[in-house]
């Protein structure tokens, strides 16, 4: 096969083929060095920077939610509380084919519709890589399928979370309010005051009510688990620990029996009632009708209850005590007379004759007093007892629409209370100002006549009118509505009592007082508004009622109820404190389309006085029974 | 019973003993990595022991074949796996977008054959013509290059072509390519870089891209190697331990028994143990280069230089995948990773190597 090669050209040729093979070496050495270069810059150079990014591998901070506070009556009974449970809940991110793993998980465990369709809703809100949860309270038979099932269902997980439980239901739903699921916009809120990282490992936050005003308080502060976990995020184990700080819990100045006597008798009338202590601004009851069930937000609602309570006409989710603005009609009457007193236009026995009408000069309009004919000589007593709008048409005309606006502005009207829930309403004081800025127009004077009895423009809250009572009530301490009377610390266990605020102390002639305070006393008494509701009381009570019109009556014309739909019928107002010679309750009822508030609103502050101040729980009391006189 | 130790001594007598010590060693830090890669899984330890003893048998039985019989392999074997490689192209199977495997009742590679079959037809052919060694032979060398390396390379499956290449153009360089040959072909590959670029796939185009910029792509394809050079760095000078490394334990380090078992390796044993891993690479090289340099023949020259390049050729590329100086391509570090086929592959070279050292006397045939 091979040619004979003469040796010299072998020779030639070897050492060719030497030369080659040093420089095969050299370029492996050359590759070598390249190695061992990048390896000297990596574990040694860059040494300290991968130590950091493998230490950051390895370790992960895992958030641990604190528990959050609970939020108790006046007598230490819950109206909030945690409980755990299993809930099942799906990481986006770590599944395939979503649509197959519900319908696995489907078969294993029942999924509702409107489960389903929460889930979609809030897997819709969410990142990818958040879990989300598909059923919660799971029973412990679907725990155990679902334990056995995990391994064929990869991003579906069994956790234990802390729910929150509103065991009074609808009737606490406008105090407590609830907590909901951190959605994208509360998350931004949070990132804006820097407290994201204290809700890591939590999903919930206060939504509304006193879960969301006293979030801070409630939430406590979340703690962290040093974790070794691998590359799937599993931990292996712990490595350090912060523990959390439970949040605190709160104490109110509300008496859950008083406010279910409260919900008894408001039935199913729409509007709202609140009870103060005129002395502490304590809220010793706050009833906003309709009401609904907070316990459906806790882990997400689902879209169809959402819409129902949201579109409901009678709008179930506004807090009428804070938000619901109505004209205060009669109710403003007291404080009109105060005004008088103090500013020197009125002495209490200064009477008017009440033909049953007022007009203005040189104008042929008249204003009508609720009563026809007109309620003959009144005095200031009587003017408060009867409600006689003439007096106040004649006084309103006297005092202006600037020195109005000047003195109620001292009770609060038109004005927010301070009060520790959030989203309150202002309501409106009108002034000559404000209808400049508003609408451009000049004040007529007509305006002022029918302002003297809480018509026309004026708007205010429940809320605005117990504040203002209460002022009555304690001798012109404008106090601040308070829900929460003390705070627990969690560690401690010691309560500390929240501080009382006053906003004003308004100084009003002790003589000046007595007259209105009596005048609210003969109300209450046989030839006043409101003498039924008051009938058999062993207390003393002072109180006003008032009627806010809902759909202005033409001149000449008669309010007849008969032809009004429901929702057209005037709102009916009651204001009260009792006992009268040393009060310690203030309360505002404000009844929508109640007609009048001595025949529907009354009765109702009657109830709780009496639950309040004797113990007494109402009968079946039809409300419906009581005359109609005012 | 004499006459049978004998025989086996015999049979010994043709293992090259320091080859043998350095192949042994580096056998011996691999079954240490593996089982701590694999969590000390006694399924990968007994299947790596396996694989050693049958790829050590190989090589014994390789080191028994005298070089003038492994040289008349070359030919046939050559036919034939380019044979194959003409069947995937017709009738081969797809697998991640890629033609690359043979169903013969099991999954196959005809390019793994290339990896000797090309070096072995090569040499056999330039000892054919030993002594007269002209231009037109390295014509005919390039083509039978040439051939597989396309085949390859259309399947597709650059990082094996580009190796394939490399071990022909290796034989042809220790066969002596002329230097203007070299010079002249290197241009024409520099210049040809963009078209090259504009004919690559798109999944080629994005592992060349991670490389330049890892952290552009940190959950696909850059992920592995973003974790490969956390565990390389963080093992420091001298590495976090044996089995003590987080990034492997914790199964950070992707594919951490095959292809990036040097990414535990350097994370456990740090910066001296890369330093003694590319020093034992270095020793099976240098000792490679001295049995070619002492070879009798041209196809023993030839074969042992090619060999020992080869070998150290993928260390090369397979660590600097790992530590993230080259793209990701499927090459497993030699001796070092976990796997069968490579094991096998790389022990039959390095029989071949120790036949070419023991198999002193001129053979003529």
């Amino acid at each position: 096969m091979r040619r004979p090669t003469p040796l010299k050209n072998l020779g030639r040729e070897l050492a060719g083929f030497h030369g080659r093979l040093k420089i095969g070496a050299a370029f492996v050495a050359l590759l070598a060095g390249v190695l061992l270069a990048r390896g000297y810059f990596l574990q040694i150079t860059q040494h300290d920077y991968y130590t950091g990014r493998a230490e950051n591998n390895r370790i992960s901070q895992v958030p641990i939610a604190p528990n959050r506070g609970l939020i108790l009556d006046s007598k230490g009974r819950v109206l909030a509380e945690n409980y755990s449970a299993y809930t099942l809940e799906v990481t986006r991110s770590h599944i395939h084919n979503l649509e197959a793993t519900l319908i696995e998980v489907g078969k294993l465990i029942e999924i509702t519709p409107g489960q389903l369709r929460r889930f979609r809703r809030l897997l819709s809100e969410s990142h990818e890589f958040e879990t989300v949860p598909l059923k919660s309270k799971l029973t412990d038979e679907e725990v155990a399928i679902l334990a056995a099932n995990r391994y064929r269902l990869p991003g579906i997980e069994v956790k234990a979370r802390l729910f929150r439980n509103y065991q009074a239901g609808h009737g606490m739903a406008h105090v407590v309010g609830f907590i909901g699921r951190i959605n994208d916009r509360d998350l931004k809120r949070l990132r804006e005051a820097g407290r994201e990282k204290n809700y890591q490992g939590g999903a919930h936050i206060g939504k509304t009510g006193l879960e969301q005003s006293y979030e801070t308080l409630l939430h406590g502060r979340t703690g962290f688990d040093q974790m070794e976990t691998d590359s799937s995020g599993r931990a292996v184990r712990v490595l350090s620990r912060i523990p959390p700080v439970p949040g605190k819990d709160l104490r109110l100045y509300l008496d859950r029996d008083l406010q279910e006597v409260a919900e008894h008798v408001f039935g199913n009338y729409l509007g709202g009632l609140v009870a103060l202590d005129p002395n502490t601004g304590g809220v010793l009851a706050l009833v906003s009708k309709p009401g609904f069930d907070p316990n459906l937000f806790v882990d997400g609602i689902d879209p169809e209850t959402w819409k129902s309570l949201n579109e409901s006409p009678d709008r179930p989710m506004v807090n009428r005590v804070l938000r619901g603005i109505y004209p205060p009609g009669s109710t403003i009457k007291p404080f009109m007379a105060l005004a008088g007193l103090e500013l020197g236009l009125r002495k209490p026995s200064d009477a008017i004759s009440d033909p049953g009408y007022f007009t203005l000069p040189r104008s042929s309009h008249q204003y009508r007093d609720w009563k026809k004919g007109g309620h003959g000589t009144v005095d200031l007593g009587k003017s408060i007892a009867q409600s006689c709008d003439v007096y106040y048409y004649r006084l309103a005309v006297d005092m202006g629409i600037d020195r109005m606006h000047d003195y109620l502005a001292q009770f609060g009207l038109g004005e927010k209370t301070g009060i520790d829930l959030d989203g309150e309403s202002a309501g409106l004081l009108p002034s000559r100002e404000w209808k400049q800025r508003r609408f451009k127009q000049v004040w007529y004077p007509g305006e002022t006549v029918i302002a003297g009895i809480g018509q026309g423009f004026h708007l205010t809250t429940p809320l605005q009118l117990a504040v203002a009572t209460a002022m009555i009530a304690n001798g012109g301490k404008r106090i601040e509505p308070r829900l929460v009377q003390s705070v627990r610390d969690p560690l401690t266990r010691a309560w500390q009592a929240q501080p009382v605020a006053t906003r004003l102390q308004l100084e009003i002639d002790p003589d000046n007082l007595a007259a209105v305070r009596a005048g609210m006393m003969a109300a209450m008494q046989p030839g006043g508004t409101a003498s039924r509701a008051a009938a058999g009381a062993p207390y003393t009570i002072a109180g006003k009622t008032g009627t806010a019109q809902v759909v202005g009556i033409k001149q000449g014309a008669r309010y007849d109820a008969g032809s009004l739909a429901r929702k057209h019928l005037d709102h009916a107002l009651f204001i009260a404190y009792a006992p009268a010679e040393n009060p310690t309750i203030a309360i505002a009822v404000m009844v929508e389309n109640g007609e009048h508030g001595g025949s529907t609103a009354a009765p109702m502050a009657r109830a709780v006085l009496d639950y309040y101040l004797t113990g007494k729980r109402p009968g079946n009391m039809n409300l419906g029974a009581i005359d109609a006189t005012e | 019973m004499p006459q049978n130790s004998h025989w086996i001594l015999r049979r010994l007598g043709h293992l090259d003993g320091m080859l043998l010590t350095l192949v042994v060693l580096l056998l011996g830090v691999s079954l240490a990595m593996v089982a701590s890669a694999s969590g000390q899984s006694p399924a990968r330890i007994s299947g790596h022991l396996i694989n050693i003893g049958l790829a050590l048998s190989v090589m014994v039985v390789m080191a028994n074949v005298p070089p003038h019989i492994l040289s008349k392999v070359g030919p046939p074997l050559y036919v034939a796996g380019v044979i194959l490689l003409i069947g995937v192209a017709l009738f081969g199977e797809i697998r991640n977008g890629a033609r690359r495997w043979l169903n013969l009742g099991f999954a196959f590679q005809p390019s793994e054959l290339l990896k000797l079959a090309l070096p072995l037809m090569l040499a056999w052919y330039f000892q054919r013509n030993e002594g007269g060694l002209r231009g037109k032979h390295f014509l005919v060398g390039g083509a039978l290059l040439l051939l597989p390396f396309l085949l390859i390379l259309r399947q597709p499956d650059l990082g094996t072509a580009l190796m394939i290449g490399a071990s022909g153009f290796y034989l042809l360089f220790f066969a002596g390519l002329p230097w203007k040959v070299i010079a002249g072909g290197g241009m024409l590959a520099g210049a040809s870089l963009p078209l090259v670029w504009s004919l690559m796939h798109d999944y080629q185009q994005r592992r060349v891209l991670t490389l330049l910029d890892p952290t552009s792509d940190p959950l696909g394809d850059g992920y592995h190697i973003i974790q490969s050079t956390i565990a390389i760095g963080s093992g420091g000078l001298f590495g976090k331990g044996w089995m003590q490394g987080t990034q492997n334990q914790l199964d950070f380090v992707p594919e951490r028994t095959t292809d990036f078992i040097y990414a535990v390796f350097g994370e456990e044993f740090g910066y001296v143990g890369t330093i003694l891993l590319v020093g034992l690479y270095l020793a099976i090289v240098a000792r490679g280069l001295v049995i070619a340099a002492r070879a009798p023949t041209l196809f023993g020259r030839l074969m042992a230089a090619t060999l020992s390049l080869n070998l150290f050729t993928y260390a090369f590329v397979n660590i600097g995948m790992v530590s993230g100086i080259l793209p990701v391509v499927g090459v497993p570090l030699p001796l070092m990773s976990y796997g069968g086929t490579a094991l096998i592959t790389l022990l039959l070279g390095v029989g071949i190597m120790m036949s070419v050292a023991t198999h002193r006397q001129l053979n003529k045939t």
